[in-house]
């Protein structure tokens, strides 16, 4: 047998493995450059996209919008844009918005996003009035179970302390079946699936979500039934801030589309790790044939 | 025999009460549900306090000892104790001991911000690089349902990005319409993928949970499986 | 002559006094005419709260809500003949409740427009309410509330400062149509009915169909645990990452490295945690006889002390109670990254030769599967979180999909009551495969035929399974 191609044949099955460190750099690279081009394309929103959408968009003013942050500071970049462009929509709408999280890292971000969000952007909208933070409580999904069925027992104040009984925006919110759509941000534990069988399902209030691309497959079997549409990842932040900027381009001209810009950074991370995959595939490939030649030499 | 009789007397009285109070509406079953999910949270708050004793215990003894990377314990007792302090003292609060513990301005906030927030994104963000080699071992054509899985997988990479439009456009730009009309296919694929095999799938295997599920807790509830007691089933 | 001059005269003035007072009579009108014609303008370019009275709500009906623990009275009404779906002219219904039938009554609570129906969730069991909805219009343009008009209405509703509304500067702040709306003329007020009291059942009828399901399913398994107990045979089908545990084990003590068991991320009241310390509890008797090292850190502190009972009695019932140690179990945060980033940092400094992920995961699977990939590890995972299984499958060496993570502990064991509770599991299997079948031939057959016999049946068996 030739030395050569058994080096060949070697050398085949290496770059079938390669050192998993030249595929980060790649994918570095493939995340970092885009993201500094600042580039955007616009996006056709998804049925399951639009649903939530058009669920919105179709509450009357004055109706009520629960937003729970079931998410930390890790999945942040992936779920904020998700959180910015539902809670500006909901404003433009004239809805009530209640904000509160099932996870102790969702209290900062709550705060994060009213001071942020809400209040640079919506000077009308006023706490207690309008809107109203709730904070975070412990229970996990027990948490859930009571207050589907009488919100007071769990929530005697707000995040800043003052009596529940003294916040406007309460007074006609006994329990969560007072409200006319909840939305939770977050696949993780307690998160969309769990709002979906705790209150959802027995309280029959429409629940609608915001997840993580890895957690996004793992409810679509919710939707439509149980689920009133859900927006997976950054694809679907980018749907639904590029139907906005459509639907209502003036209000959403100057608004930043953080889902939009970094939806060109996974496009281009998407097309990296393809190129692996083909490369792996073909190595492969010549290695087998490689192997074959071989084996029939002997 | 009291170690192992009385908790299975408990976990069959508990599971067999609360599923027959998943029925009844009535007082005192209703909430029944409710208050057991709120005193595991109480006992598990509790707990807290046997986690943290613990943590304590084996890394001081991992650098009284000075076992291997003993260095790696001071700084986990450090960041535990500081976090601890900041947390519960409220150091450098605006509002004083009565503040919120996040207040902006505690140190507890600016550790959260500037240390925790930052590592936990770093963590987080290791999964971009893993999915990529994990997915550059995985995807290999070695058979025909390997092949399928690889098809699949290279329509949802395409589809879940605008990427399929934008090379429609160069291939209707150059004139090659079918290749244009093939991409512009892609999108829909992707949300067929997802929405026929994918769902299928899931539900397929979230029934066979649920089934799971009901299996074990009877195994549990009857007291037929008993070795999370330490006891074996014989 | 002069006679005749004077009458002349006479006439002549009286002529022109005529002329003046016709000629005054036209001005005065003219100009009265033209103030109409601008107080009229100007009342058709100012927006007015005063439109036309709504029509109430008709049919309204009040009964004890079903299959609920007291407390709570349901209202159905159909809608306001103004309440329409394209441009009606209600904005919301409030809800007045009263003990009596004629006066007294506040109010509970409020419907959107197009809503039927409304809970009352704060009723006292046993005593009688009568009840009446109130129509309301829309906001439609700027409502102007003087203070003479908005004064009366907070004497006469006391319930606007129950609803938030302190002062009569907020009112018109806070909703004027809600605040114009209370004037007679406008609202829709509907018949009163009642009365009707709430009271508590003993039965959820709304879960009939998981009650029978859920007993069907339990009397199977129930069954097959009697059969296998009997000494019938069953017959389980080779569970290919159950069947490794043994090799994977046997590999770690050739090689001298321990095995890290990580069981999820969950608590124990997380039934994935249970069914991965349920097989932890046989694969330490296995460990403890092959004399391994088991390095267990783990993220719940509840978890901790379960799993040193567990591995202390496994180790127990393998004669090795020396050679169990508390630290084998260590705990080292509750935080997902934290834990992870921990275990990581394990893998690399002691590179263990078998990595067991038997639990509750999410995000962290993938991250850790890869790092045990990477050091070589024999990877043995087991997850019923559907979106982990794609990271274990492409990461680890052998994946339990699902329900194999709860049947892997009876599997194990190999005890025939153990395996009489997966056999009765089929039966469930079974009953789900039959209705998907039934369901979409119906489902197909509807579509196909256009029948509404079979669209029907189609309805009647999803709404078996609906929540």
């Amino acid at each position: 047998m030739p030395d050569d191609v058994k080096n060949k044949a070697g050398l085949l099955e290496r770059l079938q493995f390669i050192d998993r460190r030249y595929i980060f750099i790649f994918i570095a690279l493939a995340v970092i450059i885009p993201l500094l081009l600042g580039l955007r394309f616009e996006e056709e929103p998804s049925p399951i996209v639009l649903a939530l959408y058009d669920k919105i968009d179709e509450m009357p003013p004055g109706s009520r919008l629960l937003m729970s942050f079931d998410y930390g500071p890790t999945t942040a970049p992936e779920i904020q844009p998700m959180v910015d462009v539902i809670l500006r929509h909901a404003c433009l709408k004239d809805l009530k918005v209640y904000l509160m999280a099932v996870w102790a890292t969702g209290q900062s971000l709550t705060v994060q996003t009213v001071e942020q969000v809400l209040m640079p952007e919506f000077p009308d909208y006023e706490y207690g009035i309008d809107y109203v933070n709730l904070g975070y409580k412990a229970g996990n999904q027990g948490l859930i179970r009571v207050i589907v069925d009488d919100m007071k027992r769990m929530y005697s104040t707000d995040a800043n302390g003052t009596d529940i009984e003294e916040i406007p925006i309460m007074k006609q919110v006994s329990s969560l079946k007072d409200m006319d759509l909840i939305v939770s941000f977050g696949g993780g534990f307690p998160g969309i699936k769990e709002w979906i069988l705790f209150a959802g399902d027995p309280g029959g209030i429409p629940v609608g979500g915001a997840c993580t691309a890895v957690s996004a497959p793992q409810l679509y079997p919710y939707y439509p039934n149980q689920m009133v549409g859900l927006l997976g990842g950054i694809k679907g932040a980018a749907e639904y801030e590029s139907h906005v900027l459509n639907t209502y381009p003036e209000a959403f001209a100057k608004t930043p589309t953080p889902g939009m810009n970094m939806m060109v950074a996974q496009m281009v991370a998407h097309i990296v790790i393809m190129l692996f995959i083909v490369f792996g595939n073909v190595m492969y490939f010549m290695y087998r044939g490689k192997e074959r030649k071989l084996t029939l030499e002997k | 025999m009291w170690r192992r009789t009385v908790p299975i007397m408990i976990t069959f009285f508990v599971g067999t009460v609360l599923v027959v109070a998943e029925f009844i509406p009535h007082k005192p079953f209703g909430n029944l549900g409710e208050d057991f999910s709120l005193y595991f949270d109480i006992i598990a708050v509790f707990a807290f306090i046997l986690g943290g004793g613990n943590l304590c215990r084996v890394h001081f003894s991992k650098i009284y000892r000075g076992k291997t990377d003993w260095q790696f314990s001071i700084v986990t007792l450090l960041g535990f104790f500081v976090m601890l302090a900041a947390g519960l003292f409220k150091i450098g609060n605006p509002m004083g001991i009565q503040g919120d513990v996040t207040a902006a301005g505690s140190l507890f906030a600016d550790l959260y911000d500037s240390i925790f927030t930052p590592l936990q994104g770093t963590m987080y963000a290791l999964l971009a690089f893993f999915v990529a080699s994990a997915s550059y071992r995985a995807f290999r054509a070695k058979n025909i349902d390997a092949s399928i899985l690889l098809i699949a997988a290279f329509v949802i990479l395409l589809g879940r990005t605008p990427a399929p439009s934008l090379i429609a456009d160069f291939f209707a730009g150059a004139g090659i319409g079918f290749m244009a009309t093939a991409f512009n296919f892609v999108p829909t694929l992707t949300d067929w993928i997802m929405d026929v095999p994918n769902l299928a799938g899931q539900r397929a295997i979230l029934i066979g949970i649920a089934l799971g599920v009901i299996s074990m807790a009877l195994r549990l509830i009857l007291g037929v499986e008993r070795t999370y007691l330490g006891a074996d089933s014989k | 002559m002069c006679g005749l001059f004077c009458v002349w005269k006479m006439l002549k003035l009286k002529v022109a006094i005529f002329t003046l007072l016709f000629l005054l009579l036209s001005c005065f009108s003219a100009v009265a005419q033209t103030e109409e014609e601008i107080s009229d303008t100007t009342a058709s370019e100012e927006p007015s709260y005063r439109i036309p009275k709504l029509a109430p709500v008709t049919n309204l009906e009040v009964q004890d809500s079903p299959d609920d623990a007291g407390g709570e009275i349901e209202l159905t009404w159909k809608l306001s003949a103004d309440d329409t779906e394209d441009n009606g002219l209600v904005s919301k219904y409030v809800i007045l409740r009263s003990q009596n039938r004629t006066s007294d009554f506040h109010i509970v609570g409020v419907a959107n427009h197009q809503d039927t129906s409304y809970i009352d969730k704060g009723t006292q069991d046993g005593t009688e309410y009568y009840y009446k909805v109130v129509t309301f219009p829309k906001y439609e343009g700027e409502v102007r509330l003087t203070r003479e008009e908005i004064d009366p209405l907070m004497d006469e509703f006391p319930e606007f400062t129950e609803l938030g509304i302190k002062d009569v500067s907020m009112l018109a702040e806070y909703d004027r149509n809600l605040a114009a709306a209370f004037i007679d003329e406008i609202l829709g007020i509907s018949a009163v009915a009642g009365p009707v009291k709430s009271s508590a059942q003993w039965f959820n009828s709304k879960d009939l169909d998981t009650f029978i399901i859920g007993l069907v399913i339990c009397t199977s398994v129930v069954i097959f645990i009697g059969l296998a107990r009997g000494g019938r045979k069953l017959f389980l089908r080779r569970i290919g990452g159950l069947q490794a545990i043994e090799n994977a084990i046997g590999r770690a003590t050739e090689m001298g490295k321990s095995i890290l068991f990580i069981p999820g991320i969950q608590d124990m009241d997380d039934v994935q945690t249970v069914a991965g310390i349920t097989i932890l509890g046989r694969i330490a008797k296995t460990i403890a006889e092959y004399d391994t090292k088991i390095n267990m850190p783990v993220s719940r502190s509840i978890v901790m002390t379960t799993a040193r009972e567990t591995i202390k009695e496994a180790y127990l019932s393998a004669g090795r109670p020396d050679a169990y140690s508390d630290d084998m179990v260590h705990y080292i945060t509750d935080e997902q990254f934290g834990y992870v980033a921990a275990v990581d940092g394990i893998m690399v400094r002691e590179k263990p030769a078998t990595c067991f992920y038997l639990g509750a995961f999410f995000a962290e699977s993938l991250i850790m599967a890869e790092t045990g990939n990477s050091i070589g590890a024999i990877q043995i995972a087991g997850t019923a979180m559907p979106a982990q299984l794609p990271f274990f499958v492409a990461a680890c060496d052998y994946t339990l999909i699902g329900e194999e993570l709860f049947a892997a502990s009876a599997y194990l064991s190999g005890e025939p009551k153990q395996l009489g509770s997966l056999k009765g599991q089929d039966v469930g299997k079974v009953i789900a495969m039959v209705f998907i079948i039934v369901g979409t031939a119906f489902a197909t057959l509807a579509a196909v035929t256009g029948s509404e016999t079979f669209l029907e049946i189609t309805n009647m068996i999803k709404s078996w399974f609906s929540a």
